[in-house]
């Protein structure tokens, strides 16, 4: 410490393009008085303890039936004789996921739906992102409408139309034509209906039926038609709207046809949104417990949506199971939960690991106009 | 596709005394646009229309299996006017759905908004906060949403398994949450409405924030897009954070409240644990002894569907008037 004595900035150290100055500064206390003990610091305390309060809490609303069913489903069977257990199990066993992995044959349904929401979820994200190029960067007549259909086919629930879905599936025609050649067409009108039915090109007098495969999932995902389609493509039609026209023109200018500038400049520029709208497409698919029991009723492939929906009893816990239930049916509901989060475990894994991706995506969406 | 660009100079080149008119830029880029919606109008024509259609036949229609041969005989507004006054209780839960429906957007739009300021502030622990919330955005549609609304049977309390106590006791709790608030707000001078519209959206706060995922990521987007410098200019003019609320986050993010607005009504329309898409579910599985449930549940349909885009209409019309959007182009 040097003494100033004058009260002046003394120069202490002085080279060609530095200089270092010591002034007379305020007593500690005085300075720490004035930076805690003001209004504004005591209201940015409170303001901070009370978010951190809030946020601690949600999460905790949010967190809270994961904790549960995670412990409740370690309990072994005599935890839910015993009253005395409540949260934390006595007695740990993980015997419940060895039935549901070894009964349940875990990582055969695990495979299989791998392979399905794979490739539903690349060809929504392919076709919604030409789509939402389509609709973001030419501008042709109808494309007003086509947008407009679009939204419509988000705000129609499909719900609503099961029947007329499945009736669509079960008979599955492309117009007409197909029907048409089986002689399988009807006018109403006796003689043409007597000529028509002569027809027999094609063997499909009912139309094709593509139930119970994965035909119905693949064409609706590849026409941008499959659940919350609607979303990405308005999603991605933003995004796209907020990339450069020039960076097209040069393409275009560079010989490039509009398809050939959409895969090599537009694609690789927005792989986060691409992301994103593939881990929507990819998780919703995963967890879908619609369009799956409607296109496979009466038989059950091994996909991951019949794991949760039908919380089976494996066999090996049978035994155990019927010990346990006349006094409590916690255990059959322990059950149903651990085959739910064994089957959403790997949505969570995934999700910890492309979180970022999910605001980053949309942060860059421009969805916000 | 290929030669959509170079056809046309070609065909100019070698055969310019056809007097084929050659398309314009525009022309072509038209064209290009149509050949890149073109899947998803295949998709309308061949899959998406017919299903419509069809729908629309199953609610104007009768259906007859004679010798493998089915025969159509129109039934006017016969299955719409069963659905209304028949034995399903369709009207009763349209209205209740509706209700719910009047309830739960304003809470999820409030909150979400609400939670997307907080989360766009510096703070420890953001990122994790962050994965947190949007944790329900990944899974909690569908099969998990099944499992959680099947263990508290079809009333559906929402998702809350956090409650494992009995529902007895759930129910005593939230009332006495309900007291308490109820009190709390009197004695603030509140009215009657705004307390019980309070103290039940606390008491089913764990379905809200469970529904609110995708629209706190909008809004969080759309408050990374403000520019710091507003905020910055504000504080400079002496400008306290309520007022920059109202002044500058709140007209900055109207747009994405609109959006926010629509997607909330259709998505909570749309999903299975709907008050009303319950019903329809439950007619097209033919539940409660409902003659020709696939005509009733498409009628039900049809008429749901009616209603909310009336509904989806009114509130994007009301909403729009007041967005403000900083830039027209």
């Amino acid at each position: 410490m040097t003494q100033n004595m004058d009260n002046k900035p003394q120069v202490k150290r002085e080279s060609k393009n530095k200089i270092r100055v010591e002034f007379e500064r305020t007593d500690l206390k005085e300075r720490l008085k004035a930076k805690y003990l003001s209004a504004y610091f005591l209201k940015n305390v409170v303001w901070y303890i009370f978010r951190l309060l809030l946020l601690i809490g949600i999460a905790f609303v949010v967190l809270k039936p994961f904790y549960t069913i995670i412990m409740q489903s370690f309990m072994a069977a005599e935890d839910f004789i015993d009253s005395t257990v409540v949260q934390v199990p006595r007695h740990f066993s993980a015997i419940i996921y060895k039935a549901i992995i070894v009964d349940l044959e875990y990582f055969n349904f695990f495979f299989q739906t791998l392979a399905l929401s794979l490739g539903c979820a690349l060809l929504q994200t392919f076709s919604c992102a030409l789509i939402g190029y389509g609709l973001a960067k030419f501008k042709f007549r109808g494309a007003k409408a086509v947008f407009f259909l679009v939204v419509l086919t988000l705000a129609i629930p499909h719900g609503t139309m099961q029947s007329a879905i499945f009736y669509r599936f079960r008979h599955f025609d492309i117009l007409g034509i197909l029907t048409f050649f089986s002689g399988g067409a009807r006018t109403g009108i006796g003689w043409l209906d007597g000529i028509l039915s002569k027809i027999t090109i094609l063997p499909f007098i009912d139309g094709v039926s593509t139930i119970r495969s994965v035909v119905p999932l693949l064409l609706l995902s590849a026409t941008g038609l499959a659940f919350k389609n609607g979303l990405y493509i308005f999603m991605l039609r933003q995004f796209f709207r907020g990339v450069p026209d020039e960076l097209e023109e040069s393409a275009y200018l560079d010989g490039a046809n509009t398809f050939r500038t959409f895969l090599q400049v537009i694609l690789p520029l927005s792989v986060p949104m691409m992301i994103t709208v593939f881990l929507f497409a990819f998780c919703w698919q995963w967890t879908d417990d619609f369009y799956i029991p409607l296109f496979f009723t009466g038989d059950q492939p091994s996909l991951m949506t019949y794991i949760a929906r039908f919380g089976e009893i494996p066999k090996s816990l049978t035994v155990l199971y019927t010990n346990v239930t006349h006094s409590s049916g916690d255990y059959k509901k322990a059950i149903e939960y651990g085959c739910g989060l064994m089957a959403c475990a790997p949505l969570i894994i995934l999700y910890l690991f492309c979180q970022k991706f999910l605001v980053q995506g949309i942060e860059r969406s421009g969805i916000t106009g | 596709m290929t030669n959509q660009v170079k056809a046309p100079a070609a065909a100019a080149n070698a055969a310019p005394q056809k007097k084929k008119k050659i398309a314009s830029l525009d022309r072509r880029k038209a064209r290009a646009g149509w050949l890149f919606v073109l899947p998803f109008l295949i998709g309308l024509v061949i899959i998406y229309i017919p299903i419509l259609w069809e729908s629309i036949q199953y609610s104007f229609f009768n259906y007859k299996v004679v010798d493998d041969i089915t025969y159509k005989t129109f039934a006017g507004f016969e299955h719409y006017s069963s659905a209304l006054f028949g034995e399903a209780d369709f009207a009763q839960s349209l209205l209740t759905g509706l209700k719910e429906m009047a309830f739960d957007i304003p809470a999820i739009l409030i909150f979400s908004l609400f939670v997307a300021v907080i989360l766009n502030q510096k703070m420890v622990g953001r990122a994790a906060f962050r994965a947190i919330f949007f944790l329900p955005v990944v899974v909690s549609t569908g099969m998990m949403e099944s499992i959680m609304t099947a263990s508290y049977g079809a009333a559906g309390e929402g998702m809350d398994l956090g409650m494992e106590a009995g529902a007895a006791e759930k129910l005593a709790s939230v009332m006495a949450l309900e007291q308490l608030l109820s009190r709390i707000f009197e004695s603030l001078g509140f009215g009657l409405g705004l307390v019980e519209y309070i103290a039940s959206a606390v008491a089913g706060i764990s379905d809200i924030i469970n529904r609110s995922g995708v629209q706190i990521l909008i809004f969080l987007a759309a408050l990374q897009s403000i520019s710091p410098a507003i905020y910055e200019s504000c504080q400079i003019d002496g400008a306290t954070s309520w007022e920059t609320f109202w002044k500058i986050t709140f007209p900055m993010v109207s747009p994405m409240i609109l959006v926010n607005a629509v997607y909330t009504i259709i998505d909570s329309f749309t999903t299975d644990s709907n008050s009303v898409m319950k019903v329809i579910n439950n007619a097209y599985l033919g539940a409660g002894g409902i003659k020709n449930p696939a005509n009733i549940s498409a009628a039900m349909g049809w008429m749901y569907f009616l209603v909310v885009l009336l509904i989806v209409g009114a509130v994007a019309g009301i909403f729009s008037a007041y967005v403000f959007y900083q830039r027209r182009d």
